[in-house]
């Protein structure tokens, strides 16, 4: 499986999680993990390019796939990503436990949505939890990142062909 | 928190898929995973061998057939909650898939898949129920078709032999009007209650072992929910009759 970029083998045991796969194999601990059962998001990346829940899948199911993480976003040094840059500037976190499940989730609402209705919004982020913010401060980080995206992105449609 | 051990296989064909379920004991497909790895994870399940179709290729097709639509195993929720042709014969089901959890499980669970695990309270069985719609099972002993109405038969319970593969859900084109209501305590959660109305038919989900077709007139005839820490029987019993009066009047 390919994760930022970089081809990766598989994982030997078919029983691994991609979320613990991607935490504890390859040292990638941006994703983080909550639940375990779907429910947080906190553990959501991009396969091909589509949100999904790493801790519902199977490591050797990536196989063959791209998986995008919180660290495939932007290289060390780099600009962040829009959606990055608009969590930063409105203050969309606290502690951050929650954030990078929500900046690839947010990532996947603005491929399908670029130009989001506070309702898609709403419906864009209801899968992921968070415990500090009160969400305000989230839906504004959203929209603020639909206007930096109008800036073309590298990352977008990355991996769907 | 972690799934326990099984052996694992990849069939790259259905025929492969179906040699597999036949010879294996105590074997269980694993389509988009969004219900199965968390009884996985909580070690609810613990099948010995997990028979993982998605390296099947061109079985995710969405395509009109017989006045309706397929929906093949591997088509993804979020695939057809944004197919056309779904949305032009079927707008019902357009409708009922949206409230299937959130988008990001969407992009991954598939529709057959939560036909095949038939929770009691999912939307997707009451609305091939309502509609009278069917799935194909497929074995090594051949093919067959089984009516929605003899497909759910308990709690997490389908007509499906342990070596059979649903392979294909099909949904008659809906009649209008048509309404999908739920109450869930939060968005995205698994409903309370709720109703499927398909022109002058009814079905309910939450409320009973499977889902169930009532009558729109007296929808709580022989009904009996039960309760549990979510809501009482006697509160679910009062969303099943304000949610049809709600989808009676649109």
């Amino acid at each position: 499986m390919k994760v930022n970029g970089v081809a990766h083998p598989a994982p030997v045991d078919p029983r691994r999680l991609l979320s613990d796969h991607l935490r504890h194999d390859l040292g990638l601990t941006g994703t983080h993990v909550g639940c375990e059962h779907g429910v947080c998001g906190c553990c959501t990346v991009l396969l091909d390019g589509a949100p999904v829940r790493s801790c519902l899948m199977l490591a050797v199911q990536a196989e063959g796939h791209e998986v995008t993480t919180i660290e495939g976003l932007a290289a060390n040094g780099a600009p962040l990503h829009p959606v990055q840059q608009a969590f930063h500037e409105c203050h969309g976190l606290q502690c951050g436990f929650c954030t990078p499940g929500f900046v690839m989730s947010v990532v996947g609402l603005l491929g399908q949505h670029p130009d989001p209705t506070p309702e898609q919004v709403d419906e864009g982020i209801a899968g992921n939890l968070c415990r500090c913010t009160g969400y305000a401060s989230i839906r504004r980080s959203v929209h603020r990142a639909a206007e930096l995206s109008k800036v073309p992105s590298p990352l977008r449609g990355e991996g769907q062909g | 928190m972690k799934p326990p051990p099984f052996e694992y296989h990849a069939p790259a064909t259905v025929d492969e898929a179906c040699a597999l379920l036949a010879s294996l004991e105590d074997a269980k497909v694993l389509a988009g995973g969004q219900s199965l790895v968390p009884l996985l994870n909580f070690r609810l399940a613990r099948p010995a061998h997990i028979v993982d179709i998605n390296r099947i290729t061109a079985l995710d097709r969405i395509y009109e057939r017989d006045g309706g639509v397929a929906i093949q195993a591997l088509a993804r929720q979020a695939a057809v909650e944004d197919s056309e042709p779904v949305a032009r014969v079927c707008p019902l089901l357009t409708a009922a898939v949206r409230l299937v959890a959130h988008r990001v499980i969407r992009n991954r669970g598939t529709l057959c898949g939560s036909l095949a695990h038939a929770d009691p309270a999912s939307e997707l069985p009451a609305v091939v129920l309502v509609l009278g719609g069917h799935v194909i099972a497929r074995s090594s002993r051949g093919e067959r078709l089984i009516e929605a109405g003899q497909l759910f038969q308990g709690v997490m319970e389908t007509a499906l032999a342990p070596d059979e593969l649903l392979v294909e859900a099909w949904f008659p084109s809906s009649p209008q009007p048509f309404a999908v209501i739920e109450e869930s305590r939060r968005h995205g959660d698994f409903a309370l209650a709720g109703v499927v109305r398909a022109a002058g038919r009814l079905a309910l989900f939450g409320v009973a072992p499977t889902p169930v077709l009532a009558d729109p007139r007296d929808p709580l005839q022989g009904l009996q929910p039960s309760g549990d820490l979510e809501a009482t029987a006697e509160f679910r019993l009062h969303l099943v009759r304000v949610l049809t009066e709600k989808a009676f009047a649109a």
